[in-house]
């Protein structure tokens, strides 16, 4: 059955295209939705397609950095830490110059890939994300978009442009490349520290219980032992990893990502 | 849909959602690019889009509708190497050949944005690309020696087979 594609040229024709999303599949890049055509997925598709939708750029304006969700990962690379390391630790370069923001964000992590990477600095930067929908349009945190982003169309991720200092630790398979199994990232800006996880749970996840620790005087190795509080229940096995040996890892990623905070500070 | 392929315009009528890999190799004989894992992971069918590398198992045709492709067939060919190939026949930087086009297109587009790379930006750029003979070490010493000027005759001294032999049996061109 030959795929119907939809390949609007605005963002308002991108939104009224999406509707409410019912029987669309979104394509930013391709690089999840061709492997599983190869592997024998669904064939007729009828695809949204938005690579002419005018949403692949980076924005500086009003005291907010504004990338659109079609935007290359490659593009990020030089952006602000964490979300630039982490850029650069996705996949190799030809995928990251066609895996897009969105695409990152809204794929679901399947048994044989975590995904998502750009998840939990975007949370550590505080990013909002604007998305449309059932309901029309709504901007929000990045994390509770992640936990609602089901049938929604992600347009794109703002964060305030301001000075921090910020922290990235990472667990890498070989591979020819090496790709990360799990991360953490934090954020420290006028004296308030955000953390995030990614490769955990389902999704990119805060860790409010090691933010909450910081802030009340813990070291940073006595926060970052409170991360399993942030995952418990969440941890999950795939084939890169086990929950229980991402429960372990996690406190020792996250301390090394709050020392790079001290260093940077320093 | 239109596409360019070496140069070559064409009109297609595919489904848009068709690999572009398969779309060279089954409908314009462009073999060059190998079907490889076709989930992105191995590289080997890695060609440039309007001169960026990409990897054509990933991409589907409704994405390059107008763009211009160029695979291994279109950097050079058994009567013509240019100096990439060149180099890898001359440092024996291909074995059974199945990753030599993906490597070398890859090895194109980073000499095209960086013409001075040190052997750890050419390990950067080709970190996509699996070779299973484990050339690797060769055929980093292949792309060093375009990267420093280095220049190679066609026919290749006391090394034999010529190159035009051996380039047709590593199957560059099939």
């Amino acid at each position: 059955m030959t795929s119907e594609i939809l390949l609007p040229t605005s963002q308002e024709e991108a939104i009224a295209s999406f509707g409410d999303g019912g029987g669309l599949t979104v394509l930013g890049g391709g690089t999840a939705l061709m492997p599983e055509l190869a592997a024998g997925g669904p064939s007729g598709l009828r695809v949204l397609c938005l690579a002419r939708a005018g949403l692949d750029g980076v924005s500086r304006s009003n005291g907010s950095v504004t990338i659109g969700a079609a935007c290359p990962i490659s593009a990020l690379e030089e952006l602000d830490e964490p979300l630039a390391t982490a850029a650069r630790h996705v996949a190799d370069p030809e995928v990251r110059a066609q895996a897009t923001v969105g695409g990152n964000i809204c794929v679901e992590a399947s048994a044989e890939s975590p995904r998502g990477d750009l998840q939990a600095p975007l949370i550590a930067l505080a990013a909002t994300g604007r998305s449309s929908g059932a309901g029309g349009e709504r901007t929000e945190p990045i994390e509770n978009f992640l936990a609602s982003r089901d049938g929604r169309l992600l347009l794109e991720v703002s964060y305030p442009d301001t000075s921090r200092v910020a922290g990235y630790a990472v667990a890498r398979r070989p591979h020819a490349h090496h790709y990360p199994i799990m991360a953490a990232c934090a954020a420290r800006d006028s004296g308030t520290t955000r953390v995030a996880v990614t490769g955990a749970a389902r999704t990119g996840h805060r860790c409010t219980s090691v933010e909450q620790a910081l802030a009340s005087g813990a070291t940073a190795d006595d926060a970052a032992a409170r991360v399993v509080d942030d995952v418990a229940g969440e941890l999950r096995d795939d084939a890169l990893a086990s929950a229980w040996y991402r429960e372990r890892v996690m406190p020792t990623l996250v301390a090394r990502a709050l020392a790079q905070l001290e260093e940077g500070s320093a | 849909m239109k596409l360019t392929v070496n140069g070559r315009a064409h009109d297609l009528a595919s489904d848009p959602l068709r690999p572009l890999l398969h779309v060279l190799r089954d409908e314009l004989d462009v073999t060059g690019p190998k079907a490889g894992c076709q989930q992105g992971s191995c590289g080997t069918c890695t060609i440039l889009v309007d001169g960026e590398a990409r990897r054509s198992c990933l991409t589907p045709l409704a994405l390059v509708d107008g763009a211009e492709v160029t695979t291994i067939e279109g950097l050079g060919d058994a009567t013509r190497l240019n100096a990439l190939q060149a180099a890898f026949h001359q440092y024996y930087g291909a074995q059974c050949g199945f990753c030599t086009s993906g490597m070398i297109v890859a090895a194109h587009a980073l000499l095209e944005r960086n013409p001075a790379p040190t052997r750890h930006d050419i390990q950067t750029a080709l970190a996509g690309h699996i070779c299973r003979c484990t050339g690797y070490v060769k055929i980093l010493d292949a792309i060093e020696a375009v990267a420093r000027g280095e220049t190679f005759t066609e026919t290749n001294g006391d090394r034999q087979p010529g190159v035009e032999e051996s380039v047709a049996k590593t199957g560059v061109s099939g």
